[in-house]
């Protein structure tokens, strides 16, 4: 009877389901970006929400863990081991293949494999070029597992470089004031950086301390972003014309009044809602963002042929009654403590920058 | 369009004044007419399309997109330009980009049924920012935080002169406003004022400071009771032919004259007053729920007539005749206010008086009952006291120590957090209506929480964000953009609550409505069990209803 019950095929939930901890497979004993302390994780990318510390082991690439030990310290798990992207490790009789998610350095989508049943777990993910990180790879399987975080229609990004255009466009406006430029210390910052030097300026940029550790990390992985200066060891005042990279918490923060008469910028993809950059006091919002936008997310379902989608964060509604429409099941996950509507990043950068 | 739309875009984002004064400055110098003067008849409200409607652009998107998807990304977005700006399925090259004047053109003077399909062009052609400058245009609510007052100041400064300059002559021109720019350009003579009865800026006051009574000599002022009705400017003018003009305008210039025609029928001498429109009956003003009553009615009843009689309490007069009073100080313009409203001899028009008082302290008292001071019956219509300079001239705005206004306390009450509704506008996206309850004894003799109002202000915007979280993790039920919010004895948020008045409602489950309800303090330290019970709201009520 044990063994009818082994070789049958698995029911979806029976290789991984939500759990207030995170995704969890039973099979392997193993969590996928767990919220919580738990004994064996696999971690998709190195932003703070999906990447935490505490955990018994962790199985991630190599940028992923070396992030999470730049950001909580090399005691940040008992245990480590490196996924190689494409590479398949058998955890019982669970197959896992990390593959590049194309979010940030280091990101990757996990495919759980097990008796004919293959569920990609794609982290957080976006299809638009970025020179800083591996581009996003579609894998076929039969369920997909996605992230909706700009799950609406009203969010279409528009190209990266006509929007770093708009940026140089106002440094040459405005060649007196000092352009500060909220990012994501993580993978946002340099790839606005390497956007900038695509576009062709060769000024210094300069960047606040909480950006310092990870960009210093990307330039050791071979990303070329040009001459960076700490503003730690700069006279802010004489920084006018000049573009500063800072965490979007800094940009609102007595940090950027002391650069001369600035100018707030803020990358992001929630750039695209007025109210969102009205709200932030932004008055050059800027729309880059990492993640998948809506016709993204579509094209990327189509691509990977799953009959069932499973949406874990975001504007999960929208893009559930999408699935339907298109004759694909799907349901959300209700996963919390990822994103918080896009949310949490600000919070962690609140708390890198008062490192 | 796409400079316009790009004028509209810089100012969505410029916060401060001087910096959108100097955009649209920049944009009207640079820009010829007619597009310019349509740009300015734009932000000033000057444009209307009896045709294009919101309604219209609903269909539109209607047609192109999943309804549900559309519900959702409205409901996210908070603005439906802009959402349906965002949602447009894009069409490249479809068309060229329309100019400003065509627009214009087409949306004053296109039919129904033309209509839509030009519109739709226009949004093929247009890029983001282009379709959501059309669409703001066409609903007619630009939101980009400009005036018409700032507007007109900006095209002021290409003349060198004052804002009040344009505004006197502003209504008697047109749009595209062609002869306005070629006098502020030295290239034509002043355009003639010549509406009979035009608006003239509405003189206001500043909340009176502890610290300011210290500073203000008794002698040196009048007082008056600031009514709970509405500012209006009551304007009546002889054509050329003889024939009268008469506008009650709102404080901000709109001409409300169509809601009261008993009022319109009593303004037969050339002037302009200065005072609130009430409803008096019984010889008693009434609440302001009850002029509520005669606002924003397109046709009015005799029995509307009879039943909320309208009344104006005058406390200025700024055209006496054909002479402008503003530049004399408050003491004579009363003195002739008293002679014209004696001539006027209308039973609906009369004094607001004015309140004795030797010392602040006794203005104090008098602002603590007012019905034992003077105001008798009208007292539940009294919501305070106005402090007036007796030398102040009538000055345009909102002058420095000139008026004060010293309204009554706020009541306060302890409500509980029972629903939360995403805002509209820069709100979007977060929690921010607030709707909340006071404890009652319910029908099977347990405590239970019965909504008594709803606020969205007086919070700071890092208090919205805290809100907004504790919404998210403290939420039992979606319904669409609201959500219900745990609101248990131990368990829920105690907002105190800050409201100018109360009165009984219908229309609410509670049987109480209250009047400026806002969030005075957020009481993060109190249990929910200790907030307020309906009685003490039940106590407040007025007594005759």
């Amino acid at each position: 009877m044990t063994l009818a019950r082994q070789s049958a095929r698995w029911r979806p939930s029976e290789l991984l389901v939500p759990m207030p901890a995170g995704l969890y497979c039973p099979p392997a004993d193993i969590y996928i970006d767990p919220v919580r302390p738990v004994a064996r994780a696999l971690i998709t990318h190195g932003h703070s929400d999906h990447a935490r510390s505490g955990h018994g082991s962790v199985l991630a690439t190599r940028e992923t863990l070396a992030i999470m030990a730049l950001r909580y310290g090399e005691g940040f798990t008992e245990a480590q081991q490196v996924a190689v992207p494409g590479e398949t490790i058998r955890i019982g009789e669970v197959d896992f293949r990390f593959v590049p998610a194309g979010h940030v350095l280091g990101s990757a989508q996990i495919v759980v494999e097990s008796r004919g049943l293959r569920i990609v777990a794609s982290g957080d993910y976006k299809r638009e070029r970025d020179p800083t990180c591996a581009g996003f790879e579609p894998v076929a399987c039969d369920i997909f597992i996605t992230e909706a975080t700009f799950g609406l229609p009203v969010f279409r990004h528009p190209p990266a470089a006509g929007e770093v255009a708009k940026l140089l466009e106002s440094v040459r406006l405005f060649p007196e004031r000092s352009h500060i430029v909220g990012a994501y210390s993580l993978g946002k910052a340099q790839r606005v950086m390497a956007l900038i030097r695509e576009a062709g300026y060769e000024q210094p940029l300069y960047i606040h301390g909480a950006v310092e550790k990870i960009t210093g990390f990307y330039e050791k992985e071979g990303i070329a972003l040009g001459e960076i200066r700490p503003v730690a060891r700069t006279d802010r005042k004489a920084l006018g014309g000049e573009i500063v990279i800072c965490p979007p918490s800094a940009a609102q923060d007595l940090w950027a009044r002391r650069f001369p008469d600035p100018v707030t910028a803020f990358a992001s993809g929630w750039m695209r809602i007025r109210a969102r950059a009205r709200q932030k006091g932004v008055e050059l919002p800027l729309v880059i963002s990492d993640h998948a936008d809506w016709d993204d997310l579509q094209a990327t379902i189509r691509e990977t042929g799953a009959g069932e989608i499973w949406v874990t964060h975001g504007e999960a509604e929208a893009l559930v009654h999408w699935c339907g429409t298109a004759g694909l099941k799907a349901k959300p996950l209700h996963l919390v403590g990822y994103g918080d509507e896009g949310e949490a990043e600000p919070v962690e950068e609140a708390a890198d920058a008062a490192v | 369009m796409n400079r316009f739309a790009w004028l509209l875009d810089r100012l969505a984002y410029e916060p401060r004044r001087n910096a959108k004064l100097a955009l649209i400055a920049d944009y009207l110098r640079t820009t010829p007419d007619p597009d310019r003067g349509l740009a300015l008849a734009a932000m000033t409200g000057g444009l209307a399309f009896p045709n294009a409607k919101p309604g219209l652009i609903r269909a539109l998107i209607a047609e192109r997109t999943d309804p549900v998807l559309f519900a959702l990304s409205y409901d996210y977005v908070g603005d439906l330009s802009e959402t349906v700006a965002l949602m447009w399925p894009a069409r490249h090259g479809a068309n060229q980009v329309p100019h400003l004047p065509d627009v214009v053109d087409g949306l004053r003077n296109a039919g129904k049924t033309d209509l839509p399909r030009l519109v739709s062009s226009w949004l093929d052609a247009l890029d983001e920012t282009g379709r959501w400058a059309l669409l703001k245009l066409i609903t007619g609510s630009l939101r980009i935080g400009v005036s018409a007052r700032l507007a007109k100041t900006a095209a002021a400064s290409l003349g060198g002169v004052s804002a009040d300059e344009v505004e006197h002559v502003w209504h008697g021109l047109e749009p595209p406003y062609v002869a306005l720019f070629a006098w502020l350009e030295g290239r034509g003579p002043r355009p003639e004022a010549t509406d009979p009865a035009p608006f003239r800026p509405v003189m206001l006051s500043h909340p009176v400071e502890e610290g300011d009574f210290a500073r203000m000599e008794p002698a040196a002022f009048q007082a008056e009771w600031k009514w709970d009705g509405i500012r209006v400017q009551a304007v009546s003018g002889t054509r050329p032919d003889g024939t009268r003009v008469t506008r009650l305008f709102s404080r901000t210039g709109e001409d409300i004259a169509a809601s009261f025609p008993d009022v319109v029928e009593a303004l037969t001498l050339d002037g302009a007053l200065d005072g609130e429109l009430l409803v008096r009956r019984d010889e008693t003003v009434q609440s302001f729920n009850t002029l509520q009553q005669r606002l924003n009615r397109k046709s009015v009843t005799a029995k509307m007539l009879v039943e909320y009689p309208a009344h104006i309490r005058a406390y200025d007069l700024l055209i006496d005749g054909e002479e402008d009073l503003r530049d004399l100080p408050l003491s004579e313009r009363r003195l002739r206010l008293e002679g014209f409203v004696a001539k006027l001899a209308s039973p609906i028009v009369d004094l607001s008086p004015p309140i004795a008082f030797a010392n602040w302290d006794e203005l104090a008292a008098a602002r603590a009952d007012p019905a034992a001071a003077g105001a008798g019956s009208d007292a539940e219509a009294v919501e305070g006291c106005m402090i007036k300079r007796l030398e102040s001239p009538y000055l345009p705005g909102r002058p420095k120590g000139h008026w004060w206004k010293w309204k009554r306390e706020a009541r306060l009450v302890d409500c509980v957090l029972m629903y939360a509704q995403r805002g509209h506008g820069k709100r979007s996206s977060f929690y921010s209506d607030f709707t909340f309850g006071v404890w009652r004894t319910g029908e099977e003799g347990a405590d239970e929480l019965v909504p008594v109002g709803k606020a969205y202000f007086g919070f700071t915007d890092e208090e919205l964000v805290e809100l907004d979280r504790y919404v998210r993790k403290h939420t039992l039920n979606r319904f669409g953009p609201v959500r219900e919010v745990r609101h248990e004895a131990e368990t829920g948020l105690v907002f105190e609550v800050a409201f100018e008045g109360l009165q009984r409602s219908t229309r609410h489950k509670s049987g109480l409505a209250m009047r400026f309800p806002r969030i005075s303090r957020i009481r993060w330290d109190k249990p929910p069990r200790e907030a307020d019970r309906i009685e003490a709201l039940e106590n407040l009520l007025p007594a005759s209803g």
